[in-house]
């Protein structure tokens, strides 16, 4: 299976990193009764450890690699995994479907509103995923500054409420309205950009939006951010908080819904075809007739709206915000759920949703390891899986026609 | 006489102090499969990139004459996705497909810039977008049965053999409704089996009403299927005319065979 050389390899990688993690995990220097202890154990866990992962990656690489031989030469048939069949095969995944939307309706019945809570930011999170899906998995730009446009939903309904009273569904159409002319005001600028460039800019952008906000006191408030702010209301009824939580996880839900039809529709449709070739090959894209400009402002507006719509229902949820909740992290979560998720595939991005908002909240010891376990997770998909977890499967078509049944 | 399709007059282009192109003429007319040949770095591929709008020219005119007698179109300074749309479409020399897409997909590509349906009609699935739709997908189907890859529709274009990608690529161009196809080195890396049905494959979309302006290396091909030839060395054009004219111009056997065998 593995050559000396490739044991050698993973060997030398081995002696390295006990070289590099010497100083810190080896050495302990005991300042007050002055001596220093040599833990050389933990050495040779490093050592056995970095030896073991680094052979795992190489075994799965020759894995890979004699797969796409076998591939080419074609005595090699790929399996359909699974999921693709389910999702391919409308039958099962209305069955799929229809399940989950069941298992999810009666949810608030059979767990506390505690859980419910912690579900409704999960769908909050599944809607953001869905948003930025549109411009990092469909269109191919990476957006590090998605947050931006989560707090300008959010501080649009604050704002609103605080100075005009503005009640919850009035501001929820303006604030994904406000969130799209951002969206637009940042693509201009970066039009031109791609990849790396485009996401330190997008970076920067997401950055300045919350500087704004936490230093132009007499626009936000400031750090200390704007309380007291309406939950959504109900036909004008005082909901009691139990309530109102059941309430806006209904909300949620049924917000949930909407997007996956509408980024659905959108995916199989002239434009989700022009993004997706944009993301592909920019110049043939352009050759091809397709306008760069516009398919590119479109995907960043489009995917700024939801960021929009889900930050007005965040200030209605938490009846607080600041800026504190609008940092770099919060983009980098979005993302992670995109990537872990599978970029381009809704039910992808759902499943990343509910893995990486849900499983911290209930792993609540491992909560200091939270960022250290998001690296890992992202490196361990980069390597074994960079479709993530649900691929994006393209649709297919069937013509009667001339060849019969393909797909 | 009627106007040509594409006219080329002066065509220069520069990169840093690198001229690439000098004062190129260059006229296809309707109907016509005209050849561009030349040695490796020649500059044909830059011609290509300056008439599509991917580079700016330095100097010279580029006019499109619709062959249904509409006005002459001025190129220079239109962006690519707008001359596409203007009526000439290309091919890539090194294939460029979307290569995550599927066969189908890629040709349905090149129906956008003839195609209108937006957000609105996306999201809402009028019947207008869905008549736009059937009629995207059935088109695309023709233009991939014209070239030969109906049974792959649904594959994903890097799945794709060599020959197949780049009869795709055609099928993508076609699908934008050119009547003048720019084709970059179609025959690369073809087998003579291959190469045959491409040779096959072009004529048929000349008779279809298409002129062709054709870059390739393989003179058999070039031999067989031009009406006229021009010949470009280091970015200068060296000769034109018929394919006997060009074989047996001595400036042209002197740039693919070198100086010595000149005598
Ligand atoms: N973007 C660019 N910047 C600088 N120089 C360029 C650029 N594009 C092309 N060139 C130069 O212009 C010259 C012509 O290149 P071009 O690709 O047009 O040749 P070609 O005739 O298509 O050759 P081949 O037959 O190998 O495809 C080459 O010397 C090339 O290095
Ligand atoms: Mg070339």
């Amino acid at each position: 299976m593995l050559s000396i050389e490739q044991l050698k390899k993973s060997l030398f990688v081995s002696l390295w990193f006990a070289f590099l993690t010497f100083p810190l995990l080896v050495i302990k220097v005991d300042p007050i009764e002055r001596t220093v202890q040599w833990r050389w154990e933990n050495m040779a866990l490093v050592a056995a450890g970095s030896f073991l992962v680094s052979l795992l990656v190489r075994v799965f690489q020759v894995q890979q690699e004699r797969r796409r031989e076998r591939r080419a030469t074609g005595e090699f048939v790929d399996r359909v995994p699974i999921m693709q069949i389910i999702l391919s095969e409308p039958r099962y995944l209305y069955t799929l479907s229809g399940a989950v939307l069941l298992c999810s309706l009666v949810f608030p019945f059979l767990f506390s509103t505690y859980q419910t809570n912690i579900m409704i930011t999960a769908l909050m999170y599944v809607m953001l995923g869905l948003g930025l899906n549109i411009v990092v998995g469909l269109a191919g730009l990476l957006d590090l500054g998605y947050v931006a446009f989560y707090a300008v939903g959010a501080y649009s309904y604050a704002l609103l409420n605080y100075h005009f009273d503005v009640g919850f569904w009035m501001a929820l159409p303006i604030g994904a309205l406000l969130a799209a002319l951002f969206g637009v005001l940042l693509g201009f600028p970066v039009l031109r950009l791609r990849g790396d460039y485009l996401a330190i800019v997008t970076l920067g952008f997401g950055e300045i939006i919350r500087l704004i906000l936490e230093n132009w006191n007499e626009f936000s408030e400031g750090p200390s951010g704007i309380s007291n702010i309406s939950r959504p209301g109900f036909f004008g009824i005082e909901l009691s908080l139990e309530h109102a939580i059941l309430y806006l996880y209904y909300l949620m839900i049924a917000m949930v819904v909407f997007t996956i039809f509408v980024v659905n529709r959108l995916q199989d449709s002239r434009i989700g075809r022009a993004w997706v070739a944009l993301r592909e090959d920019e110049i043939a894209c352009q050759a091809m007739g397709i306008d760069k400009r516009k398919t590119k402002l479109t995907a960043f507006a489009l995917g700024a709206t939801w960021a929009g719509i889900v930050g007005v229902i965040f200030a209605a949820k938490t009846t607080f915000i600041n800026p504190a909740s609008f940092t770099f992290l919060e983009s980098a979560i979005i993302l992670c759920i995109v990537v872990l998720g599978g970029m381009g595939s809704i039910f992808g991005v759902i499943v990343g949703a509910l893995i990486l908002i849900l499983l911290p909240e209930y792993l609540r010891a491992l909560s200091d390891y939270r960022m250290l376990a998001f690296g890992a997770v992202l490196v361990t998909m980069m390597i074994f899986r960079p479709q993530g977890v649900v691929a994006n499967i393209r649709r297919s078509y069937q013509f009667k026609s001339k060849a019969e049944g393909e797909g | 006489m009627q106007k040509p399709v594409l006219q080329v007059e002066g065509l220069s282009m520069d990169f840093g102090g690198i001229r690439a192109m000098c004062e190129l003429d260059l006229d296809v007319h309707q109907g016509q499969i005209v050849a561009l040949i030349g040695p490796n770095g020649a500059g044909k591929t830059t011609f290509f990139n300056c008439v599509t709008g991917i580079y700016n020219p330095t100097e010279g005119n580029v006019f499109l004459n619709p062959p249904d007698g509409s006005r002459p179109i001025r190129l220079n300074g239109l962006k690519p996705n707008q001359v596409t749309k203007k009526g000439m479409a290309r091919t890539f020399q090194n294939i460029r497909l979307f290569q995550k897409m599927t066969v189908l997909e890629n040709v349905m590509i090149g129906r956008h810039c003839r195609t209108s349906s937006y957000i609105f009609g996306a999201v809402f699935k009028t019947r207008a977008t869905r008549r736009e739709e059937r009629e995207t997908v059935e088109k695309s189907y023709r233009i991939l049965q014209q070239v030969g890859l109906a049974d792959t529709v649904n594959e994903l274009a890097e799945n794709l053999p060599y020959g197949a990608q780049r009869r795709l690529e055609i099928a993508r161009a076609l699908a934008t409704e050119p009547f003048l196809l720019l084709l970059d080195e179609p025959a690369a890396g073809m087998n003579p089996q291959e190469t045959h049905e491409l040779d096959e494959l072009i004529k048929q979309i000349r008779d279809d009403g298409h002129s062709i302006l054709l870059i390739e290396h393989d003179m058999k091909l070039v031999m067989s299927l031009s009406d006229k030839i021009y010949v470009v060395d280091y970015g200068k054009k060296i000769a034109e005319g018929s394919p006997r004219e060009v074989s047996s111009d001595p400036a042209v056997i002197k740039a693919y065979l070198g100086e010595d065998i000149d005598a």
